[in-house]
């Protein structure tokens, strides 16, 4: 028992891993900033995209969110980072992380999208056109309110992997919160920084996720 | 030309087309044991759940909780540089099992309960009173119903899943990343990485489709 809190749990090593850790977090609190608003931005676009009956538009868009959906974050991110240099395009880690994760994450927030937009009966949007309203205002003032707070379990669900998927950076040594854990773990000998880190990611997470489990709760009640 | 040189090289296509499939066959049986490890798991738990005991309530929520907020390559890492310290090491293959398994049955619980409230409660009590004992009622009468509704979920999270297969890289499985990856940097061409795209989309595409098929399907329709 003493050996498994002094592998798992030393105070000490967490304490001296401490101040990498709050740096890392910081790195991976940015990601999630540019990535979470990217995704969400991309996601919307690409779900009116699927939804338009303009058929120049939909078939892209779909093909994309399915072609995005079918590959593995990592895989992408692997691709962009070690693979688009021999296209000469040389990017930094950060930038590789944004990019292969904008594809995956606007891909899956668009299908979320897709889903609470079509959610909202035909009805309002005729309404809305027949009372006089642009098509823009339809969408925004009308569409868009029901479809987020109909998929909203979803839509922070979404943000929950997103937030995971920020730890996979780790692979191309940006220095984000699980990179600079193992760092702190090769040096140390002792697995205590990567508990540490774990535990920061559920001090994060798991209101989000017990949140997500009450709206859940929620629907099936009704 | 030079991009297909670079991304579509046949030389070094043929050269690594059997280690690449080796890697596929990998991927594929890890992908079914975890699939298959995970939704039993889940399904055994969220049945569990139904009894209403706290002693078993508690752990499993807990559990749930726990699988579903922390990033998976957190606690592959954990399992595989940590447990050896404590005298258990595991097989790479079988930390991407263990971990990668739970994560799923912690998903899959939570849709399987959320199915089974969803359940109105006066079927359960007619289920009693026409004689069904408590075990009848749950497998025969609230089950069907909350497996039926929780299928568009739960082909998402295991595809989802099954798409994590890819961590395996990172600890050494040879899965089609790591194949791939090592034949890139001893290639010195990025085709290799296009080949594991390519074999990705190849298992992948059809189950994104099927996935969408699934989803009308089944949708919410009870």
């Amino acid at each position: 028992m003493s050996n498994f809190i002094d592998l798992f749990f030393n105070l000490d090593i967490m304490g001296q891993a401490w101040p990498l850790l709050f740096k890392g977090l910081i790195i991976t609190l940015k990601l999630c900033a540019v990535v979470i608003g990217l995704g969400v931005v991309g996601g919307l676009l690409l779900a009116l995209g699927a939804l338009s009956p303009r058929r120049w538009l939909k078939w892209p868009a779909v093909g994309f969110i399915d072609l995005f959906r079918a590959l593995p974050p990592l895989v992408l991110l692997i691709f962009v980072y070690s693979g688009l240099p021999f296209a000469g395009l040389d990017l930094s880690p950060f930038m590789a992380v944004v990019i292969a994760f904008f594809l995956n994450n606007s891909a899956y927030f668009a299908e979320v999208f897709r889903a609470g937009i079509q959610s909202v009966p035909k009805g309002q949007t005729e309404a809305a056109r027949a009372t006089g309203l642009g098509a823009a205002q339809t969408l925004i003032q009308v569409v868009l309110p029901q479809a987020v707070r109909n998929v909203l379990p979803d839509l922070l669900s979404n943000t929950v992997e997103v937030v995971k998927l920020t730890s996979l950076a780790s692979v191309v040594s940006l220095s984000e919160l699980l990179y600079s854990a193992n760092m702190a773990r090769s040096v140390t000998y002792n697995s205590s920084p990567l508990v540490l880190a774990a535990l920061i990611y559920l001090a994060i997470l798991w209101p989000l996720v017990r949140l997500i489990s009450r709206y859940q709760r929620g629907i099936a009640v009704h | 030309m030079r991009f297909l040189d670079t991304f579509f090289d046949g030389v070094v296509m043929a050269k690594y087309l059997p280690d690449l499939l080796l890697a596929i066959v990998t991927t594929l049986w890890l992908s079914a044991i975890i699939v298959i490890g995970g939704l039993a798991l889940g399904l055994a738990l969220a049945c569990l759940r139904t009894l209403g005991r706290w002693y078993l309530t508690l752990p499993i929520v807990a559990f749930a909780d726990i699988g579903r907020a922390m990033p998976p390559l957190v606690v592959i890492l954990i399992f595989y540089f940590g447990l050896p310290g404590l005298g258990i090491s595991l097989s790479g293959p079988m930390v991407l099992i263990l971990v990668l398994g739970g994560v799923l049955a912690a998903f899959a619980e939570e849709i399987f309960w959320a199915g089974l409230t969803a359940v109105p409660k006066g079927q359960w009590e007619a289920g009693r009173a026409t004689g069904l004992s408590f075990a009848q009622t749950l497998f025969d009468v609230a089950l069907p119903q909350a497996i039926r509704l929780g299928i568009p979920p739960l082909v998402n999270r295991a595809l989802a899943i099954t798409k994590m297969t890819a961590l395996g890289s990172v600890i050494g499985v040879k899965e089609i990343l790591a194949v791939s990856s090592s034949a890139q940097s001893f290639s010195g061409s990025a085709t290799p990485l296009t080949m594991a795209a390519l074999a990705y989309l190849a298992i992948f595409l059809p189950v994104v489709i099927l996935s969408r098929l699934a989803e009308r399907r089944y949708a919410w329709s009870v």
